[in-house]
């Protein structure tokens, strides 16, 4: 579990996050959702440690990341996996060395069985056959799920997904979106997921936080969202003709 | 008349803190590799980017210069005063105490400096670093580490390959009748000091650290986008030329 207690952010001078405190479950696929520029990616990087809180507490199962010293801050990153936006592949590598490379890293397997747990996890996110290729050489999606298999490789205690969807066409982000749920199941992980995508938030969102200018302004899951009297929720999630037709259906 | 002292202490205090991260980025590169297995792929991905590929263009440009340099000196210093070993005896020296190792190295600073800057900087800007970081890999010494000890093991190599070069185009000229094979072997020869050839040796050294840490900070430090990374590989040349620059005077000074 994941507990963020009056965290707080700022950048020369302006307040990025203004004291947000959440949980984050094991084993449920948690959502944080706002509009451009509300703070969501800034919270993410505070939460693993790309950037330092100006104050508040971070607790992975109790353990204070931000009070952490060095040595204890890497070996809860090595139970970390993250997908970024952008998959951020090894450009120099093949798809099979980018899901070996933590293996490498960190495992006491010999090559044979190095190899095989990466092919395991390519096979996991339906990518077999394409071990031998550069990232270069496969679309955005595939890169996509080639992060995902990397980021799995270490069976992962935390997953973290910095907009999975951003740049695929609706049917691949379906398919990111259950592949990220089921193996957040399937490996009881707890799993965070930043995005603007209401597609994700209505499909996997099992415990969502809506944040607002840097302040927590929601939170739920997504059968709560469409009963919701929040009003600045509301105009954010049914902004477009479909959800709002999709809620006017429901109602 | 303020607002210029002002603009000038600013410059100043960006030049200390920028010099201070700098130290801060060599105290994490200068960590124990995690995995030796894996700093060892990487090292010798490097030895074959940085030194290897750069070989063509040493033996390419040494050559010519070597040439060149040998009818320069022909033409307007040989005399039927001087001996007829003052060509080859003055290619020789500026090829060995300059050209094969500062010049070499400034020339590489272009070719290596920017190579590092931006390979780093794309890295940065695709989050490959914020990857490497989020795995608990210290990402400065693993991408950086390899990149500055694959330079300065592959240096004095690129050095004696660009002194041979010069030579074999010192002696081309000879086919074009510029002077005579003996002349020339006897010019190489004279006075010979092998110290010399340590003195550009241990110079390339310095300028290897130079080009590759320097070139790795801008690189790692790049903020924004693609824009930002030709930038950092532009600053990167830039402060890696001067900095070989200033560094050639002391050691000149120190060693010779």
């Amino acid at each position: 579990m994941i507990e963020l207690r009056n965290v707080h952010k700022s950048f020369e001078g302006r307040e990025v996050l203004k004291g947000i405190s959440a949980t984050f479950q094991n084993g449920k696929t948690n959502l944080i959702i706002g509009q451009s520029g509300s703070g969501k990616t800034v919270l993410i990087k505070n939460i693993v440690g790309l950037l330092t809180p100006d104050e508040g507490e971070i607790l992975y199962d109790g353990r204070d990341f931000v009070k952490m010293t060095n040595k204890e801050r890497v070996m809860v990153r090595r139970e970390m996996g993250m997908l970024f936006q952008s998959a951020a592949l090894f450009d120099s590598m093949t798809v099979l060395e980018n899901v070996m490379f933590p293996l490498d890293m960190f495992s006491d397997m010999n090559r044979v069985d190095r190899e095989k747990r990466a092919c395991f996890c390519l096979e996991r996110v339906n990518l077999k056959g394409a071990e031998f290729k550069m990232p270069g050489e496969i679309s955005g999606g595939m890169q996509k799920r080639v992060a995902i298999a990397r980021a799995i490789a270490l069976n992962p205690k935390y997953l973290f997904c910095d907009e999975p969807n951003s740049g695929l066409d609706p049917k691949t982000s379906l398919v990111i979106d259950d592949l990220i749920h089921s193996i957040t199941e399937e490996y009881k992980m707890t799993t965070i997921i930043n995005t603007h995508d209401m597609n994700s938030v209505m499909g996997i969102g099992e415990h969502i936080i809506y944040i607002y200018e840097g302040n927590l302004e929601w939170t739920g899951t997504k059968d709560e969202i469409m009963t919701s009297t929040n009003e600045r929720l509301n105009s954010f999630i049914f902004a477009s003709d479909l959800f709002r037709k999709v809620k006017e259906a429901n109602m | 008349m303020r607002d210029r002292l002002a603009f000038k202490i600013m410059q100043l205090f960006k030049g200390i803190s920028t010099f201070g991260s700098y130290l801060m980025l060599m105290g994490r590169v200068l960590a124990l590799p995690e995995r030796w297995r894996m700093f060892y792929k990487q090292y010798v991905k490097e030895l074959v980017a940085l030194g290897v590929d750069s070989i063509g263009i040493v033996l390419l440009i040494s050559f010519f210069i070597g040439a060149v340099i040998c009818i320069q000196i022909k033409l307007n210093i040989a005399s039927p005063w001087m001996p007829n070993y003052t060509t080859g005896y003055t290619t020789r020296e500026i090829m060995l105490l300059e050209f094969s190792s500062s010049i070499m190295c400034l020339i590489l600073a272009g070719k290596v400096g920017s190579n590092i800057a931006s390979e780093i900087g794309t890295m940065r800007v695709t989050q490959q670093i914020d990857a490497l970081d989020i795995m608990g890999i210290n990402s400065a010494s693993f991408i950086i580490l390899p990149k500055i000890l694959g330079l300065i093991t592959m240096i004095p190599m690129l050095v004696v390959f660009s002194i041979v070069a010069g030579f074999v185009g010192a002696y081309a000229t000879c086919a074009l009748g510029v002077l005579s094979m003996d002349d020339l072997t006897a010019g190489l020869l004279h006075d010979f000091n092998q110290w010399y050839v340590w003195m550009s040796l241990i110079k390339s050294l310095f300028f290897a650290f130079i080009i590759s840490s320097v070139s790795s900070f801008y690189g790692y430090t790049v903020e924004g986008g693609s824009f930002d990374v030709g930038k950092a590989s532009t600053n990167a040349v830039v402060s890696s030329s001067i900095l070989i620059l200033f560094a050639d005077i002391f050691l000149t000074q120190i060693l010779s």
